[in-house]
């Protein structure tokens, strides 16, 4: 049993890379994914995706399969969907989701029209499913900065964050950071998007922010515990996922998010704050 | 109008809210339409009158929620810095994890900026604010266990917490009961006493009568603006009760400019 867990850690230098990146978007990505769920924002996460697609795809078609080229057009790709459908939101009636929407829309249109008039044959395997079996040292670094990057800005963006999901009205109030705060957290979205792309694809990488937020959400009640085990189920869901691929020779990425996946669906059974036992078999009521 | 003379009377300098020919307006309708009236440092106003007259918009304008359409209101001897604004049916997302304890340390914002920890001194000023609106064995409940009316005894603890120089509430006594709404009535006079400048929007008259010596009658115009048995006349709720809540369509365009 020890064997199974540890000797393709010790045997395949692959195996090694692919489990420090996971623990990276893990600490990185699973906080930023607890405020999304908070937000109720699960689903911008899935539109963000779509919006920094064409911005990678753009920078594979310019420079190939560049890391620092695929990175940077995902970056601005999908800060400038962040930017502008805030920009309408505040200086139009119509909500933020119904914006986004409108302009992921327009850059997945605008990526899916460069290929194909550029006539090249994008290999956008990469792109679409992440290669976390493929790590390498430059693209490791990459992680480890735009995850330092990530918990930095969220540990000095916590209070006014939370007051934003929690009370807005207050913090416009209090001060003018409102809409700062805001579209930083859009940036962090899509930083972490982007770490996550290179190892599981712009699809999935989604996945690795939302699915251990909810799961943990079943177990703890404040902010801090959630943020934590958030990042712990992810790290355990993302290792999990690895060993499973390995062993039984299947697709990483998937296999990553199913494992995820299903750590979500026990935690809903049988999660000790909200799963669903608690509300079949509730416990005897207190006097007081 | 009936205006009583010493509330116009007030000169540009006096400290206090003043609104000049204020219209705030929602997709041209008015919902305050040209309101000249100036609110004294120190004073204790309700501010009543039907749905729709404008008693939020108009507190909403005071703290910059909302753009005025025409006019403007100029606050003198404070900024708006200094003002404290409990919104009605207020915005809290009570499903957001977090504890009252938390919550209430928001009050600190200004004096801890937004990342450091608030200092002892403090944090006794927090369990104290808690204290006084009962709510002391709260502090690790999360807001989202709270009943509306410890909630709003929360966001009333708040405005301790914040001591501002004038405070602004929108139906404070919305669903808590009437020991609470005793207490926290008793908090108002306290702080009218420390001749801080508090402007109240509510419907209970009764209390009005009791508790507050100057009010302002508002159906979109200023109806009447005064000590408060001079404005809660019979008379006075009839004109109030006529106003027309729905916006006309067919309005014409207003022509009156401000000055006149």
């Amino acid at each position: 049993m020890l064997d199974w867990l540890i000797q393709p850690f010790d045997d395949f230098d692959f195996m090694r890379r692919a489990l420090v990146g996971s623990c990276i978007m893990a600490l990185a990505g699973a906080p930023v994914g607890v405020f999304m769920t908070l937000r109720r924002m699960s689903l911008t996460g899935d539109a963000m995706a779509h919006a920094i697609l064409p911005g990678a795809a753009f920078g594979y078609l310019l420079a190939g399969l560049s890391l620092g080229a695929m990175t940077l057009g995902g970056i601005l790709a999908g800060l400038c969907v962040a930017l502008l459908s805030g920009l309408v939101t505040r200086s139009s009636h119509l909500q933020e989701d119904t914006n986004l929407a409108a302009f992921y829309l327009i850059s997945l249109a605008l990526g899916v029209w460069l290929i194909s008039t550029q006539g090249g044959s994008v290999d956008l395997d990469h792109v679409l499913f992440g290669s976390i079996l493929a790590l390498d040292n430059a693209t490791l670094v990459l992680l480890a900065g735009i995850g330092s990057i990530s918990v930095l800005t969220l540990a000095l963006l916590y209070r006014p964050l939370v007051l934003e999901c929690c009370d807005p009205t207050f913090l416009r109030m209090e001060s003018s950071l409102g809409p700062v705060v805001h579209f930083v957290f859009l940036a962090l979205v899509v930083l972490n998007l982007v770490a996550g792309f290179h190892a599981l694809g712009t699809l999935m990488a989604v996945g690795l922010l939302i699915l251990p937020a909810a799961a943990a959400r079943f177990w703890a009640r404040e902010l801090g515990p959630t943020l934590a085990l958030a990042a712990a189920l992810s790290f355990a869901g993302s290792s999990s996922g690895l060993l499973l691929s390995y062993h039984a020779d299947v697709p990483t990425s998937a296999t990553i998010i199913l494992c995820l996946g299903s750590l979500y669906v026990v935690s809903f059974l049988f999660g000790s704050a909200n799963g669903l036992w608690l509300q079949l078999f509730p416990r005897e009521h207190l006097q007081a | 109008m009936n205006v009583s003379r010493h509330m116009t009377a007030a000169s540009a300098l006096a400290p206090g809210i003043h609104f000049r020919d204020l219209t705030l307006a929602y997709d041209r309708h008015p919902a305050i339409h040209h309101l000249d009236a100036s609110v004294p440092r120190g004073a204790l106003l309700a501010i009543v009158g039907p749905n729709g007259s404008g008693k939020s918009s108009l507190l909403k304008a005071l703290v910059g929620e909302l753009r005025p359409t025409e006019g403007h209101i100029e606050l003198s001897g404070f900024s708006r810095q200094d003002v404290a604004y409990l919104p009605q049916q207020t915005r809290v997302d009570r499903h957001f994890p977090l504890s009252v304890a938390d919550f209430l340390s928001s009050g600190l914002w200004r004096e801890c900026g937004a990342t450091a920890a608030p200092c002892s001194a403090a944090r006794e000023r927090l369990a104290v604010a808690l204290h006084q609106v009962g709510l002391r064995g709260f502090e690790r409940r999360l807001i989202g266990s709270l009943s509306g009316g410890q909630l709003q005894r929360l966001l009333f603890a708040r405005l301790i917490v914040q001591e501002r120089p004038v405070v602004l509430l929108d139906e404070p006594f919305n669903a808590v009961d009437e020991r609470t709404a005793r207490d926290l009535l008793s908090l108002i006079r306290d702080w009218h006493g420390e001749s801080r400048t508090i402007l109240v929007v509510t419907h209970d008259l009764d209390q009005v009568r009791a508790h507050f010596p100057t009010t302002l009658m508002l159906a979109r115009e200023l109806l009447s603006y005064g000590s408060t048995a001079e404005v809660l006349t019979a008379a006075n709720l009839l004109r109030a009760r006529r106003m027309g809540e729905a916006f006309d369509e067919q309005a014409a365009l207003c022509r009156r400019r401000g000055g006149t």
